[in-house]
């Protein structure tokens, strides 16, 4: 029996859909009834399997400027043509693209109930937002990468597009969607516990069943030589902000970190700063933020000649289910003022 | 946090810190243990004062810390202070 061809709505940003770069990254959701760009080769991995009935394309900041308005237009378009599977992108390592096909996936999970495929690189934030939505393969940083990833995109939208079963990320090339799928297994855990102990003591390779988090390492930086000349910034991740929390720093995961001033502050004291952390009980630091934030033995150090200066701004943020490409984000940014100010060392207190 | 400031900014990041496995996990290079979760730099069962005694001992660990040249990832863990 022939297999029945599986129709596809292609999703896409205005500069893979030829339309232009950042110059006409404002334009609003459109049609081509045909493939474009990235598209033509998927179609030609389709053969004559599947067909990409529809591309709709959006300007990438029209979308990040009307997340809510875009998504509709977006998924009133791709329902016109009543598809199997949509694909979005590749978006490879560009974030708002990611962005606007990790919230396309959704609207359209949810919305349409057509599963989404995708193709993105591991650090692309729309990944990490809204990978649950979509099967995402792992793609290179850049556009030079499609060529490899067009496969798997290809052979994931033909099985899902036919509602046949998806397998594991390992079997099917995708990156794991945050998706816990219960099945009973041969064996029991203790077993498989003890089976994968025995293997690491004999050097056997086994594979876990919880993958930790790889974190890269930063060469140790050099002392300081002269405590006595040196300014010394505080950074913290425990939630220490002034009174009233200006920034309305969340309690957790933190979006955004605040920088505030230390000229005439000689300690923390509660009628000045509080704990804005949602992941700790915080009658301690409320009652003392120098617990949390030293100030107070900062500036006697200051005034002993210890250290030569605390610097004039501290930085806080909230540690507590904030993500790592945002730690990493604020951190990016604090560490480029604090270089610039001419610090020669940082103390990071954490809770 | 730790690891990417330093990276920035080149200059030595010591991280005070009650769960230092978190911290080598992550990364930092220099981490000096804090007393709690709660109050890394303070022990409320203290007088005021001994209290901020004893947070003055972490932060001279830190700034010690700070001073010492390391190779690798270092716990500095003398001297006990609690």
């Amino acid at each position: 029996m022939e297999k029945k061809k599986v129709r596809i709505v292609h999703y896409i940003n205005q500069f893979f859909a030829g339309i232009g770069g950042e110059e006409k990254a404002d334009v609003p959701p459109g049609v081509i009834e045909k493939p474009v760009g990235p598209g033509m080769a998927l179609q030609g991995a389709l053969k004559d399997e599947g067909e990409i009935v529809a591309t709709v394309y959006c300007g990438d900041s029209y979308f990040g400027d009307n997340l809510e308005k875009a998504q509709e237009e977006v998924v009133e378009l791709i329902r016109k043509y009543n598809p199997d599977v949509v694909i979005a992108g590749p978006a490879f390592n560009a974030g708002r693209y990611g962005t606007a096909c990790g919230a396309v996936a959704k609207a359209v999970t949810e919305k349409l109930g057509i599963p989404v495929i995708s193709g993105m690189y591991p650090e692309n934030p729309g990944y990490e937002m809204y990978r649950q939505y979509m099967y995402c393969v792992k793609t290179g940083a850049s556009a030079a990468t499609l060529r490899q990833a067009v496969g798997p995109i290809v052979k994931l939208a033909l099985k899902a597009g036919r509602g046949e079963e998806i397998g594991t990320p390992e079997e099917e090339g995708y990156m794991p969607k945050g998706i816990r799928k219960s099945y009973f297994h041969t064996e029991r855990g203790a077993k498989r516990a003890v089976d994968m102990l025995v293997a690491k003591l004999r050097g056997e390779p086994f594979k876990t069943e919880l993958p930790m988090p790889v974190f890269d390492r930063v060469p140790p930086a050099p002392p300081v030589a002269d405590l006595s000349k040196a300014v010394i910034a505080l950074v913290t991740s425990g939630g220490i902000v002034p009174k009233g929390n200006p920034d309305r720093i969340e309690a957790s995961s933190a979006s955004k970190y605040g920088k505030y001033s230390l000229c005439n502050i000689d300690s923390a004291t509660p009628d000045k700063f509080e704990s804005c952390h949602g992941g700790y009980d915080r009658t301690y630091a409320n009652e003392n933020p120098n617990r949390v934030l030293p100030v107070d033995v900062m500036r006697e150090l200051e005034k002993e000649g210890v250290i030569g200066k605390l610097h004039d701004y501290f930085y806080a943020t909230v540690g507590n289910g904030t993500s790592v490409a945002n730690a990493k984000k604020f951190a990016n940014a604090i560490g480029q003022e604090l270089k610039e100010a001419g610090v020669h060392a940082i103390i990071v207190p954490s809770t | 946090m730790v690891k990417e400031l330093e990276r920035v900014t080149g200059v030595p990041v010591v991280h005070i810190c009650t769960i230092v496995p978190i911290s080598l996990t992550v990364g930092a290079n220099r981490i000096v243990p804090a007393v709690a979760i709660p109050h890394p730099l303070g022990k409320p069962d203290l007088p005021p004062e001994e209290e901020k005694v004893l947070r003055k001992k972490i932060v001279l660990k830190a700034l010690n810390a700070i001073t010492t040249p390391v190779e690798e990832q270092t716990v500095f863990t003398e001297p006990q202070l609690w």
